[in-house]
Parts: structure tokens; C-alpha cells; sequence
């Protein structure tokens, strides 16, 4: 009983405060109403059981959201983020999109026979979920990770238009290091 | 470990205040003895800050987010009771969760969100700088704390705080993993926006984050800085410090002892380190502390193994 109260109080509360981020005028407001609808997914995933999954999910999204919010703030050219302005673009279309999208979905997941359990769930039903979803790929998942990472230092390296020839001068002898912005170690 | 029915959160939250008090206390009597007058106005100060705030008039501002000001100036009070919420007090627990560390990691993660809000809401520049050199100091601690956080749940292969407490019969894991231990700590000071890591409310700002907090909201926001000490304290001691394990006394009391002791040094401690800032501490973070807690982590990895 309590948790079909949870479930339905919860399900609501996210799917609001997922529609408030396009309602709100304020990019804080919009980058934390849809924290908030993480916040409340994640809450939606312990009910299932998978404490892990969801209290990860919940840190991982109000951490990212922060970051959004701050990066939004700061880099809006002309800086718009400060003052109150519309969180959408291409009114009409968008809308006819995502709510077709949602029924779409929606139809989905009511529509589908959904099988009766058939035996019990496991003692760890967050290991035996990892396992389900990527057990013979379990190395390439790990490897998957740390290329990511890679992936993205090179990306940012390549982007930043400094070389070490500004940082060093032309042969790369200048210590200290002419930084704009002074390191914290001495160098 | 024994779960208590969930009327004693009240009993929880009530301990809570009385240590957060008592942290206010110890802190107006620091300061006053660090400003040569009696000790007696330290001990009443807080006394007397609470009834003040507690009557002034709310500043207002121009075009303030007042619902994320408010959210965000409240919110550190709730990250300090979500977090003792799975902290044990001897043989008791209010919530056994399997993934209290992980549990402790996501609330900590919310000062981000409050801290920000807090310096947002105001629609004042002075306190939105304090809340973007809140968020510098941010990218440079939360991944070394992250990783700190890791080193105790890979010693004791569980992410449970009563199990991981129970790991350290032996040894106290800030013993054999003092580096973990001690960016632990640095994170805390960091959560509660304390001492090294108060530049985000620095006179320099004109108060930066606090800048236009007055009022009730200016008590629950300095109050949840105290109280986010003590939770970080009492987190530290099943984690680090041997949980309830000691002589004499029964485990409880050790956790409160150990609690206060720790409590103690953070407040302490804010008169003796200099205040890092937050444009240089970046490279302190990413150059010196997270290759430092990943050896950590490396070492305590093999330990395990080697012991398994």
C-alpha cells in the first residue's frame, strides 16, 4: 500500500517538475526542477530494490545539474542566464514532438503483456542487474569507461588553444611556466 | 546491528542540536578568547545570535528567487540529518541502508546545489561570486573526497557503515590509510564551507554567500554549517575512526566521544589554517590531492586482495 502511495506521489512529482523546466523563466530554476524530477526517478529506482542504482542516480544528477546551472550561468553569451527569459525553442513543433513522444512511450509500457514473475528475485538484485545487462561484455564495459575518459582529456587538449610553446616559449626552456591563470603547486 | 523504530529520528535530530550548539559554543569561546575578552560573552554569544536572528526582519532584495533562496539557505540543516541518519550510535541505526557510504557521498554532493542556491537566490552579486568561489573550491575537493570515501569501503569489501565500522576491530582504518583520512576531513571543512574553505563568505565579499541573508534564514544557514561539522564528524567515526570499538565505556558513548573529539579539532582549526583560495587550490586538488588518494586507494586495493 505505502509503496504504490510512494510510487504514484513520486511519478507525478517527476513528471511536473520535468514539465516545469520548460515553464520556468530562469535557467537555475529550470537546471534544478529537473534535479529535482531526477531526484524523484531515483527515489522510483529504491522502490525497486536497487539501492545502489539509485541513491548513484540521484548524486550523479544533482551533481550534474549544479554544473549546469553553473556553466549555463556563466557562459550564456551577453549573459541572459541572469535575467528572466523563455527555456524554449521552436514552440509548436517541440511540443507536438514530445508529446507524441510521450504517448508513443506511454502506449508502450501500458500496451505491452507484461510476463507474471516466474521464480524469486536474487539475494543481490543489484549484481545480478549488472550481470543481466553486460555480463559477457563485462571487460569491454571496463575498458569502454577508461577510453571514455581518455576520449575526453585528448578532446580538451586538442581544443584549448594554448600549446606548451605559449606556456614555455619556443624552446620550451621558460620556467616558470606564463600561465593566465596561476597554479596553486609553484609551478 | 539493531534498527530503532522511526519516532527516535526525533531523538536523533535532537542529539544533533545539542552537538551543534555545543559547536557554537566551543566556537564563540574560541573567539573570544582569540579577541582577549572574557570567555563568558563566547558562551552566551550564540545564545544571544539565535534569540536576535530569530526576531529580525527579513532583508528583502530586488527580484530575489525567493523559493530557491530559501531552499538553499535551509538545505544544509537536511544534508546534516540525511547524513547521521545512517551514522550507528553503538548498536543502534536508524537506517541499516547496504549502500550508506554511497548514501553519505550523494548528500554531500547537495551542498553544491545549497551553497549555490544560497548565493544565487539573493539577486546580489556579491553573493553570487561566493557562491561561484564555493563551487572552485568544489571541482578541486569533491573528487579527492569521493576517492577518500572509497578507501574504508574497499577495506572492508561493503559499502554498509555498521559493517565497515565492524572491519576495524583491530586497526582504526585512519591509522593504516591517514591520507584518505585526512582529505576526508578536508571535505567535511569543505561541505560546511569552514575555516580553509570559508572564502566563499569572506568580509572581502561583504559576507559573499551570506551577504543578504538575515533573519531566520541567516540562522538555519549558519546553524546547518555547524551542524554539517558535527554530521561529518560522526560520519568519520565508523568510517575511520573504529566505530564504537574502545575500553570501559559502552560503544555508544565511545561513538560520542570520538564524535566530539573530532568536532573539536574542525573548530579548532579554523583560527590555525589560512583560508585557500579557491582559484589556486584548483591545482592543489587535481596536481597534488586526487593522485595522492588514488595511490591510497591503489595501496588499500592490494591489501585487501592480499589478505583475501
Amino acid at each position: 500500500m505505502i509503496t504504490h502511495v510512494a510510487f504514484w506521489i513520486l511519478a507525478i512529482g517527476a513528471a511536473l517538475t520535468g514539465a516545469a523546466v520548460f515553464i520556468v523563466n530562469s535557467m537555475a530554476r529550470a537546471s534544478y526542477a529537473l534535479a529535482v524530477s531526477f531526484i524523484c526517478v531515483g527515489l522510483q529506482v529504491l522502490l525497486l530494490q536497487q539501492n545502489y542504482v539509485g541513491v548513484v542516480t540521484i548524486l550523479m544528477m544533482v551533481m550534474e545539474m549544479a554544473v549546469m546551472a553553473v556553466y549555463m550561468v556563466m557562459f550564456m553569451g551577453m549573459n541572459p542566464a541572469l535575467m528572466p527569459m523563455s527555456m524554449v525553442h521552436d514552440k509548436r513543433h517541440a511540443l507536438a514532438v514530445s508529446i507524441g513522444v510521450f504517448l508513443l512511450l506511454a502506449a508502450g509500457a501500458l500496451l505491452t503483456p507484461w510476463p507474471a514473475r516466474r521464480g524469486t528475485p536474487p539475494a543481490d538484485v543489484t549484481a545480478a542487474l549488472g550481470e543481466e545487462l553486460m555480463e559477457p561484455k563485462m571487460l569491454v564495459m571496463a575498458a569502454v569507461g577508461v577510453v571514455m575518459a581518455a576520449t575526453i582529456v585528448a578532446g580538451v587538449v586538442l581544443a584549448a588553444h594554448r600549446t606548451r610553446y605559449d606556456r614555455f616559449g619556443d624552446d620550451l626552456r621558460r620556467r616558470p611556466a606564463r600561465d593566465p591563470q596561476p597554479g596553486g603547486v609553484g609551478r | 546491528m539493531t534498527v530503532v523504530p522511526p519516532p527516535w529520528a526525533l531523538a536523533a535530530a535532537g542529539l544533533l542540536g545539542l552537538l551543534t550548539l555545543g559547536a557554537a559554543v566551543l566556537d564563540g569561546v574560541l573567539s573570544a578568547r582569540a579577541a582577549g575578552t572574557h570567555v563568558r560573552t563566547g558562551l552566551t554569544r550564540p545564545i544571544g545570535e539565535i534569540a536576535r536572528l530569530m526576531r529580525q526582519r527579513r532583508r528583502v532584495t530586488v527580484a530575489a528567487d525567493t523559493l530557491l533562496w530559501r531552499i538553499g539557505g535551509a538545505g544544509l540543516l537536511v544534508m546534516a540529518l540525511m547524513i547521521i541518519t545512517v551514522v550507528p550510535l553503538g548498536k543502534w541505526t536508524l537506517f541499516d541502508l547496504d549502500v550508506g557510504v554511497v548514501w553519505f557521498n550523494a548528500m554531500d554532493v547537495l551542498a553544491w546545489a545549497f551553497v549555490w542556491l544560497t548565493g544565487w537566490g539573493a539577486n546580489s552579486a556579491h553573493s553570487l561570486v561566493g557562491g561561484y568561489r564555493f563551487l572552485a573550491h568544489g571541482l578541486a575537493y569533491e573528487l579527492p573526497l569521493m576517492f577518500a570515501l572509497v578507501a574504508p569501503a574497499v577495506a572492508a569489501s561493503s559499502l554498509n557503515v555498521a559493517t565497515i565500522a565492524a572491519a576495524q576491530q583491530n586497526l582504526w582504518f585512519a591509522v593504516w590509510m591517514p591520507v584518505a583520512f585526512l582529505v576526508y576531513c578536508m571535505g567535511v571543512l569543505a561541505i560546511a564551507v569552514w575555516g580553509p574553505f570559508s572564502p566563499a563568505l569572506a568580509p572581502d565579499t561583504a559576507g559573499g554567500v551570506t551577504a543578504e541573508l538575515s533573519g531566520l534564514d541567516r540562522l538555519l544557514f549558519l546553524g546547518g554549517r555547524y551542524a554539517l561539522l558535527v554530521a561529518g564528524a560522526a560520519f568519520a567515526v565508523p568510517m575511520f575512526l573504529g566505530g564504537g570499538s574502545g575500553p570501559l565505556l559502552p560503544a555508544w558513548m565511545w561513538v560520542l566521544v570520538k564524535t566530539l573529539a573530532l568536532l573539536t579539532a574542525f573548530i579548532w582549526l579554523r583560527r590555525r589554517l589560512p583560508a585557500v583560495r579557491p582559484d589556486l587550490f584548483m591545482e592543489v586538488g587535481w596536481v597534488v590531492l586526487l593522485p595522492a588518494v588514488l595511490l591510497q586507494d591503489l595501496l588499500v586495493a592490494g591489501i585487501a586482495l592480499g589478505r583475501s
